[in-house]
């Protein structure tokens, strides 16, 4: 395939012609906030909004995942209108989320921290109010746990369960505000076809899923 | 168990099996494609009146798709029922008008009632109770639509009212059987 040249924020980068432009960022050490991309998946969700940039050729900033790069292009990741709307659409997906760092495990390799830092911003906005889903948390899995409250839905879970499981056990369910991340008639975790491959908790960006030993821990910091 | 625990546990197996065949039948008709889902998904409600946990797990395997993503389409749109339908159905309006007009009062009225939620049918089949976003007679809000006919200003002491209409045609019914 064509070698190519570009520039990501002055910094010069040889890609392959096609390749995406989110991956390639990443690749060579820019960090451009994202939640909902999959490597391996051919069509990206392109559902997070969080991977704005601006670049040449382009009056309004666009969504990283979903642009390919080409010869000469310039990218910048660090516009003002690109991070104004990336810091938006973080601010409304926290608006839904139960922010607990304190007595979070998850807390110091959580990417919500990361992308805030990142943004600029705190990780509750004051401006919004809170809407809390109060959802069950889901503990019967005897590796798993479960928390639908911290999940961001960015599918990354469902997506690595049905490409290992094939006919995987978690899913998207419901619609608009009651979307979630779920199990088949919403049943637990356990009763699923889960085999245990724990793939699930690797991917998962937040505390949302957690391997049972760092919920008992969380549990203790909570006591 | 109790012989008419044992009774109900029966009668709903075999209404389990009557709806595993119901939708073999009805998926004959079909390819095993993926995007046949939601015309299956239309056929199989349109024949059982709602979408049984059974019927998803045979559509699934026989689309070679995780029942999860059934699941999903499922919730996904108004149109499918995952409860059967009672013999009265009580549809709260929760459009503008209404939902000024206490609407969710109502609506709570209705739940603590019937001992459902939005969505759901009683154990015994009566009612179901679900939401709709506008009827169209925003005067007399707070609306509420049962078996088809909007009754107005529906507060909580009309939902009561109503309820014990429906009680005393059950009681008259029930004499007139014995006689």
């Amino acid at each position: 395939m064509k070698t190519i040249s570009l520039k990501i924020d002055g910094k010069q980068i040889t890609a392959r012609e096609g390749d995406n432009l989110l991956w390639v960022a990443l690749d060579n050490g820019i960090y451009i906030p994202n939640l909902c991309a999959i490597r391996d998946k051919p069509e990206p969700m392109a559902a997070c909004r969080l991977c704005f940039v601006e670049m040449s050729g382009q009056t309004q900033p666009v969504t990283a995942c979903t642009e390919t790069v080409t010869e000469g292009m310039e990218v910048n990741t660090r516009g003002t209108e690109a991070l104004r709307l990336a810091r938006r659409g973080f601010e409304l997906l926290m608006a839904s989320n139960r922010v607990d760092c304190a007595h979070c495990v998850r807390s110091g390799s959580c990417e919500l921290q990361k992308i805030a830092h990142h943004l600029g911003t705190k990780l509750k906005s004051k401006r919004l109010r809170e809407l809390r889903r109060d959802l069950p948390v889901d503990n019967s899995h005897p590796q798993i746990r479960y928390d639908p409250n911290r999940c961001v839905l960015c599918g990354r879970c469902v997506w690595v369960c049905q490409e290992h499981l094939k006919t995987g056990a978690l899913g998207f369910a419901y619609r608009g505000f009651e979307r979630v991340v779920t199990t088949f008639k919403d049943e637990p975790l356990a009763t699923t076809r889960c085999d245990q491959c724990l793939k699930c908790v690797e991917v998962c960006p937040t505390g949302a899923l957690l391997p049972k030993e760092k919920a008992r821990a969380e549990a203790r910091l909570r006591a | 168990m109790t012989p008419k625990a044992e009774a109900v546990t029966q009668d709903s197996k075999d209404e389990e099996a009557i709806n595993r065949q119901e939708t073999r039948l009805a998926l004959k008709r079909f390819g095993r494609k993926r995007w046949n889902l939601i015309p299956i998904l239309q056929k199989v409600q349109a024949r059982l009146g709602y979408l049984p946990r059974e019927a998803m797990v045979e559509i699934a395997a026989y689309l070679g798709i995780p029942e999860i993503d059934v699941y999903g389409v499922v919730t996904f749109y108004n149109q499918f029922r995952l409860n059967p339908p009672g013999k009265h159905s009580i549809r709260v309006c929760l459009g503008t008008a209404c939902h000024m007009k206490g609407g969710y009062i109502t609506l709570d009225a209705w739940k603590r009632r019937l001992d459902i939620n939005s969505g759901e049918t009683t154990a015994d089949r009566e009612f179901d109770l679900d939401t709709v976003a506008c009827v169209g007679c925003c005067t007399m809000a707070p609306v509420t639509v049962v078996d088809n006919q909007p009754e107005g200003k529906v507060e909580p002491t009309k939902v009561d009212g109503i309820l014990l209409a429906f009680e005393l045609v059950r009681e008259a019914e029930k004499k007139e059987a014995k006689q």
